[in-house]
C-alpha cells in the first residue's frame, strides 16, 4: 500500500495486458469450439440427439463431443464462454500479485470467493 | 435451420455492437427480438440473453483492456458489491415482492436519465475536483484513459465511492432477482454517482457484467434454458459485434454515446416503473 504513485499507471498497463491476453485466448478457444459445433450442426442437419433433447450433464457433453455430436460441441463451447469471466478474475489475482499490489490481491480474491459461492448456490438451486 | 442461424448471427452482431458501445448487456435487445420477433419461449430467450451478456462482456473487454479505456481497480472493487448483490437477489426470490424493486430501480434509472441530460446540456464531460476523494485515493481508483475521439489523455477522479458501492449492490440484486437492467445500473453507478467519464464507465460496466452474469449463467446452463441452435450463432455474432463495437466506441465522441444512452436508460426506467405499477408494455 505504501508504494509510490507514479508506478501505478505503468503497473496497471502491465496487469491489463496480461489479463487481456488470457481473456483473448479464452474467447478464441470458445469461439472455435462453438463454430465447429455450429458448422457440423448445419452441414449434418442434425443435433446428434433425438427430438429436442439437449445434453445437460458435463459427462454427457464431453462424451457427445468425443462422438462429434453437434449439440454437445455447441454446449461445450457455450460453457467455455461462460467460464471466460471467471478465468479473467483468476488471472487478475495472479497479475496483481505479480505487481505486488496486495490490497487488490485481497479484493480480487474476495470477488472470486463470492463468485464461487454464487456458482455453488446456482448449481443447487 | 441455416436461415435461423444466419438471422441469429445478424441479431448477435447488432446486439454486440450496441451493447459494447453502451455498456449494457444487450438482453433488452435480444429478448424482444427472440420472444416477439421469433416466437421463442421466454425461458430460452432469457437463457440466450444471459449468454449475450457474457459474450458482449468478454468480446469487448479484450480491446478495452488493451487500449486502457476501462478502470480495472474500480471494476474489481465494485464487483464485491455486485456479486454479493447477485447472491442476495437469488436468495430473496420469493421473499421480496418484486413490485417495490421495480418501482425503486425504475425511479433510479429515470433520475439517472435526467441527470445525464443535464450533463449533456452542460457540455462538459470531465470533472476534476480540487480536493481528491479520500476513499478513492486510498483504493487507488482514480484513473486516466486515452480518448481516441479527442486524441488526448483524460485524467479523472472518482467520487462518492460508498454511494457507487450501494448502487452496485442494487445492480447485483436487480440482476439476481429480476434478471434485467444490470448493465444500465452499472453505468449509472459510475457515471451519475461516482462522476466517472462516460467511456470508462461504459467499458468498466462491460467488464463487470460478465462476472455478474457468469454466476447466474451456470444455473441456466444446467437447467436446459440454453438452446444451442439459437444461443451459439447469436453468441458468435455478438463476439464479432463486440470486437467491432469496442473499436467504434473509442473513436466516438462521448457526447454522441450519451445522446444514444439517455433515451435507452429512460425507456428501461419507465418500463420498470410501469411493471411495478402493474401495467405492461414492451
Amino acid at each position: 500500500m505504501a508504494d509510490k504513485q507514479p508506478a501505478t499507471a505503468r503497473e496497471m498497463a502491465e496487469v491489463e495486458t496480461i489479463i487481456g491476453r488470457i481473456l483473448q485466448v479464452g474467447v478464441i478457444v470458445s469461439a472455435i469450439i462453438m463454430t465447429i459445433g455450429l458448422v457440423l450442426f448445419l452441414v449434418t442437419g442434425t443435433s446428434g440427439y433425438p427430438g429436442t433433447t439437449i445434453p445437460l450433464r458435463m459427462g454427457a457433453i464431453l462424451l457427445g463431443t468425443l462422438q462429434f455430436k453437434p449439440y454437445a460441441i455447441m454446449m461445450l463451447g457455450t460453457y467455455c464462454l461462460i467460464l471466460t469471466p471467471v478465468l479473467r478474475v483468476i488471472v487478475s489475482i495472479y497479475a496483481f500479485y505479480k505487481e505486488r499490489d496486495h490490497l487488490y490481491v485481497w479484493i480480487t480474491t474476495t470477488v472470486l470467493i463470492i463468485l464461487l459461492v454464487a456458482l455453488v448456490i446456482g448449481v443447487h438451486k | 435451420m441455416v436461415q435461423t442461424a444466419l438471422i441469429m448471427l445478424g441479431v448477435g452482431i447488432f446486439a454486440g455492437i450496441a451493447g459494447s458501445i453502451l455498456g449494457i448487456g444487450g438482453g433488452m435487445i435480444i429478448t424482444p427480438i427472440l420472444t416477439l420477433g421469433m416466437g421463442l419461449d421466454i425461458k430460452y430467450a432469457i437463457g440466450a440473453s444471459i449468454i449475450a451478456v457474457i459474450a458482449t462482456s468478454s468480446g469487448s473487454t479484450i480491446a478495452y483492456l488493451r487500449d486502457n479505456v476501462l478502470n480495472l481497480r474500480v471494476a474489481m472493487f465494485l464487483e464485491i458489491a455486485t456479486t454479493i448483490g447477485a447472491i442476495s437477489g437469488a436468495l430473496l426470490t420469493g421473499v421480496l415482492d418484486p413490485k417495490y424493486l421495480y418501482l425503486l430501480f425504475g425511479a433510479l434509472l429515470v433520475f439517472s436519465g435526467w441527470n445525464m441530460y443535464r450533463k449533456l446540456r452542460r457540455g462538459q464531460e470531465v470533472l476534476q475536483r480540487v480536493e481528491p476523494d479520500k476513499i478513492a485515493t486510498k483504493l487507488k481508483l482514480n484513473g486516466s484513459y486515452f480518448d481516441k475521439a479527442e486524441m488526448k489523455d483524460v485524467d479523472y477522479q472518482v467520487e462518492n465511492v460508498p454511494a457507487g458501492f450501494a448502487v452496485m449492490y442494487g445492480a447485483g440484486v436487480a440482476s439476481g432477482l429480476l434478471g434485467i437492467g444490470s448493465g444500465a445500473f452499472k453505468v449509472m453507478a459510475m457515471d451519475t454517482f461516482m462522476k466517472m467519464p462516460l467511456k470508462p464507465s461504459s467499458s468498466t460496466s462491460n467488464l463487470m457484467m460478465g462476472v455478474t452474469a457468469a454466476a447466474s449463467a451456470t444455473v441456466y446452463f444446467f437447467n436446459g434454458s440454453i438452446l444451442p441452435s439459437i444461443a451459439v450463432p447469436m453468441a458468435l455474432g455478438i463476439l464479432v459485434g463486440a470486437v467491432i463495437g469496442s473499436r467504434i466506441m473509442q473513436v466516438l465522441p462521448a457526447r454522441w454515446i450519451r445522446i444514444v444512452f439517455i433515451p435507452i436508460i429512460l425507456y428501461i426506467g419507465l418500463q420498470m416503473l410501469f411493471k411495478g405499477l402493474g401495467v405492461h408494455f414492451l
